[in-house]
């Protein structure tokens, strides 16, 4: 037997149990059960508009304060990092290294209760000013080294050539270097977005109004409000609507930074 | 006495860690000059003209550029490499910016200039260059020699009392060289005063008022092309040419 032969058949059959597997399941399963629990188009239909007016915003306006102090922190703590002080790359690293750490929960936690039982003071912004500051640190730190390898990544030359010009060592950064790296970076960036689109979930823990809920913690009390599956799985396609899009942006600017090297 | 020398070079040494690549090298360079510079690879050839603006840092001696000491502790360095224009053997231009934002760039960023300015001063320079018609372009665009023009050009809007060539040449086609070489040689016939590395034999014995041989971080000897290059002194020199003109002869 040929080998082109021997893998037709191995392939035959792996796809031979893959409908066996699926024919059996839809065979044994409960299907009126099942699309009472998670199609019920009734319950999905009270969710409106709630979930888009709510929740999805919410989800969306956690998720983008806190990529953007995470991204301006972030740079500030790459270019530390890359400073030739040795305080600054100290402070830097223990930072990322502290942050990357922890579990981002325990950051959410000791802004949301434990600084103001410590100094009495609430996280100025309320939720939305607590799960900023807790996620955007958490996020910075890992934003930090994607951003410090970016800048890394621009040739040694295009800061000679910019220096060559008279232009300070500020200046090349801002405008030339900085630029650049971006570039680089914005497939991972992206997917740090997208893992802060789930982890913003986690803001349940800070004990919302019905108006500070997002997706998750949206999805949950209708769970409870409407004893069915269909929130959740709303809920989850959701989000879906969120990241897979990401994903694709992602994959999209990575074939065309494979073009670009060529 | 006349206006300080554009580049002055005293006792100057460079090292990278345990290894010495200049070796206590005195080097002028008057003005309206056009100096090249030989020699082999790890000769220091490149050390020594990255010393001029500090792309590298002398280890000892000292370096002046038109009478300010570049290797003074206190001096404004970047008010000193906006009078020198650089031009890198690998091009660096800035991948993210057109060619024309290229010219214009430190032009706004460093001379303060305003976007009406620089934009036609950018024109004016990439006209200067054979390349007008390409502002809109990104660097990747563009053929090694035409990148290498538009550096040049980049270089030149800025004013530059003098320039300075690492290997302009180097990493071009051998079709390519021409036109670039083409714009040097205008350059140095408008006066412009230049210190150019490069393994051009033919440019140096055409183009250049003098001709240094670097070996092992000195300069062995320096004289007019038709000297240094026709009945060289030193056996490293003669070596050097035979090499660089017949490779296969070795």
């Amino acid at each position: 037997m040929s080998p082109r032969r021997r893998a037709q058949i191995a392939r035959g059959a792996q796809y031979g149990v893959l409908i066996l597997a699926v024919v059996v399941l839809a065979a044994v399963a409960d299907w009126n059960r099942i699309s009472d629990a998670f199609f019920d188009t009734k319950v999905a239909g009270k969710l409106f508009p709630d979930l888009i007016t709510v929740a999805l915003k919410n989800t969306v306006l956690y998720t983008l304060c806190a990529f953007a102090f995470g991204l301006v922190f972030g740079l500030l703590l790459a270019l530390m990092r890359l400073s030739p002080v040795v305080v600054y790359r100290a402070l830097a690293t223990a930072y990322v290294e502290f942050f990357r750490g922890v579990p981002a929960l325990l950051v959410l936690i000791a802004f949301g209760y434990g600084i103001p039982i410590a100094l009495n003071t609430e996280v100025p912004g309320g939720v939305l000013g607590t799960i900023t500051v807790a996620l955007g640190l958490v996020a910075a730190a890992y934003m930090a080294e994607t951003m410090r390898a970016g800048i890394q990544a621009v040739p040694k030359g295009q800061t000679e050539a910019a220096r060559s010009l008279g232009m300070s060592q500020s200046w090349a950064m801002i405008s030339i270097i900085i630029p650049q790296a971006f570039r680089i970076i914005l497939p991972p960036l992206t997917n740090e977005l997208i893992l802060l689109t789930k982890d913003s979930s986690l803001v349940y823990l800070l004990g919302l109004t019905p108006g500070d809920r997002e997706l998750a913690k949206f999805g949950r009390d209708a769970l409870n409000d409407y004893v069915s599956m269909t929130p959740i799985l709303v809920v989850g396609l959701s989000y879906l609507i969120i990241t897979v899009p990401l994903g694709i942006l992602v994959r999209r600017l990575e074939s065309r930074q494979a073009r670009a090297r060529g | 006495m006349t206006s300080a020398a554009p580049i002055r070079i005293e006792g100057l040494r460079k090292s990278f860690g345990d290894v010495e690549v200049l070796k206590g090298i005195d080097f002028e360079v008057a003005a309206g000059e056009v100096v090249c510079v030989i020699g082999p690879s790890g000769s220091g050839k490149s050390t020594l003209l990255r010393c001029v603006n500090r792309l590298e840092e002398p280890t000892a001696g000292r370096v002046f550029v038109a009478g300010t000491e570049v290797t003074d502790v206190d001096v404004d360095i970047d008010a000193v490499r906006r009078r020198i224009g650089m031009v890198f053997q690998q091009f660096n231009l800035f991948g993210h910016l057109t060619v024309l934002d290229n010219v214009a760039i430190a032009q706004r960023r460093v001379l303060g200039r305003n976007a009406d300015e620089a934009r036609r001063v950018a024109l004016a320079n990439l006209e200067r260059v054979g390349l007008g018609e390409r502002g809109d372009a990104y660097p990747v665009e563009l053929s090694g020699g035409q990148q290498q023009r538009v550096a040049i050009a980049r270089a030149l809007a800025m004013d530059p009392e003098l320039m300075l060539f690492d290997e302009p040449t180097s990493s071009l086609d051998p079709e390519l060289v021409g036109d670039v070489l083409g714009v040097m040689r205008e350059l140095a016939g408008e006066g412009m005063t230049m210190m150019v590395v490069t393994h051009e034999i033919g440019f140096a014995r055409e183009v250049a008022d003098r001709v240094a041989f670097m070996d092992d971080g000195t300069i062995l000897e320096q004289g007019a092309p038709e000297t240094v290059l026709e009945r060289p002194e030193h056996e490293r020199t003669q070596t050097f040419l035979r090499r660089l003109l017949d490779p296969a002869k070795g």
